[in-house]
């Protein structure tokens, strides 16, 4: 199973409570992860990624293990503790405004 | 008012702000309001609006720079809200416009500012967005498709940003044509379609704006606000970045009408219910400032179309206020007399139900009003 973190203003749209827990996948990426969850909460589709490119909404950032990895390649392996639901694969909107 | 009707009307008003909508209501007395919400706690909520062929269908635009744009649809005059179709997407190529700097701009979408619902269908409603375009659905909003010979017309390289971006924020559908509609976008101006959105014109002809050397300019004309009364579709009342004007005609010309206003400048503009001829504004002091004329909120009315304005105070604060009202917040019902509402950038929602006569806030301390619309329900 891979874990997602979302922040609270998602988690009220897709009337989720705590982590969402989405199947597991062989070698999962940022993409892969992040299709997985727009294919079950359909209403955060362009919440995260933007409809027609796809790129991450400039106040978004993902993190996994405590690292950003916002700028590295969607398609890059995410580390084998997101890929065993050991880690929250998180979604956090940027500390920005009031 | 009669007493029948009183007892038999309500008055429900659809409040976006910085940080949720609300929903206050009343009964046709307009004395004792109800609070709803909020509801979409923490994002901006920039209108909210809802048909007229049926008042418990509503749209609501909510968005944060965040996320991104939601749309929320209630179909219980707005107890519960579901989300619908959030994606608007630029016909073909989305192309550049002019930015602040005079360079090229891509076209890229902000939000939605203001949903225009038809008047006879409930699944069919108007967005306006930014960066300016107009958007339509036609299954209650689940999917958008715009109405691109808007932005595609041959202007559409000037048009520049306001300083709250390049909004289409006033649709105005001709009640005896619907395929005539009206819009506006800051600072491009006016613009006309009469074959329902396929082709559209500027409509800007005796527009005068200081910032533009050419008094003849087709476009770049901050519009505000428009305002139209219904039985008289060709009158048109605008509130630009400075001035009221008027139209006769459709928008094929406008003239001047500020008059004796203490100020020209401001956002909103409303025309009476019953009364074509009646037009109210809320005088900003400069565009510089954005606050009321030495700290008093009034409203000015105008009996005559314009021109001979009268200040409307009793109820509003005199001395030490200065909140502005942006071009999306205010609103008339259609009970007789006609009640006048507007919201403030201080929270304030006030409310006249003797036609802005006297003015009473029904709530003090909400976040910064967006938008305010008024349904008169039966």
């Amino acid at each position: 199973m891979i874990r997602v973190a979302l922040p609270q203003h998602l988690r009220t749209l897709a009337r989720v409570d705590g982590e969402v827990v989405l199947d597991g996948q062989e070698a999962p990426t940022a993409r892969t992860v992040l299709d997985a969850l727009e294919a079950r909460y359909p209403v955060l589709r362009g919440t995260i990624r933007d409809h027609a490119t796809a790129e991450r909404r400039a106040f978004v950032r993902f993190f996994a293990c405590g690292r950003d990895i916002s700028l590295d390649p969607v398609d890059d392996p995410l580390p084998d503790e997101i890929a065993s639901g050991a880690e929250p694969f998180r979604v956090v909107g940027a500390m920005a405004g009031g | 008012m009669s007493g029948k009707e009183g007892e038999m009307s309500a008055v429900r008003l659809l409040v976006g702000t910085r940080k949720g909508a609300f929903v206050l209501t009343s009964d046709g007395s307009r004395a004792d309001w109800g609070v709803e919400g909020p509801f979409f706690t923490g994002w901006e909520i920039y209108h909210v609006n809802a048909s007229p062929a049926d008042p418990d269908r509503l749209y609501a635009s909510q968005s944060t720079s965040w996320f991104g744009q939601i749309v929320q649809r209630s179909d219980d005059g707005g107890r519960t809200w579901e989300p619908v179709g959030n994606e608007f997407t630029y016909e073909g190529v989305a192309g550049t416009h002019q930015w602040y700097d005079g360079t090229q701009h891509p076209w890229e979408f902000a939000r939605v500012w203001h949903f225009e619902p038809a008047p006879t269908d409930p699944d069919i409603v108007f967005a306006g967005v930014e960066d300016a375009a107009l958007f339509r659905s036609s299954d209650g909003g689940k999917t958008w498709e715009e109405l691109s010979g808007l932005r595609r017309h041959e202007t559409g390289e000037q048009w520049q940003p306001g300083a709250g971006g390049l909004c289409l924020h006033t649709i105005l559908i001709d009640p005896r044509d619907p395929a005539r509609i009206v819009v506006a976008i800051s600072a491009a101006g006016a613009f006309r379609t009469d074959d329902g959105g396929r082709t559209w014109r500027p409509i800007n002809r005796g527009l005068r704006s200081q910032e533009l050397p050419d008094e003849d300019r087709e476009v770049g004309h901050c519009v505000h606000r428009i305002a139209m009364h219904p039985s008289r579709p060709e009158v048109l009342f605008m509130q630009k970045h400075w001035d009221v004007m008027r139209s006769d005609d459709g928008g094929e010309s406008w003239h001047e009408v500020s008059d004796n206003l203490p100020s020209d400048f401001g956002f909103p503009i409303a025309v009476h219910a019953h009364e074509p001829d009646t037009v109210y504004v809320v005088p900003i002091k400069s565009d510089s400032e954005h606050v009321p004329p030495d700290g008093r909120l009034r409203v000015y009315r105008s009996r005559t179309g314009g021109n001979d304005w009268e200040p409307l105070t009793r109820g509003l604060p005199q001395s030490h206020c200065y909140v502005n009202v942006l071009r999306d917040a205010m609103a008339v019902d259609t009970l007789d007399p006609c009640g006048v509402y507007f919201g403030t950038t201080g929270g304030q929602v006030y409310a006249s139900p003797d036609a802005g006569d006297s003015w009473t806030a029904i709530v003090r301390d909400l976040p910064a009003v967006l938008s305010v619309e008024a349904q008169t329900l039966s």
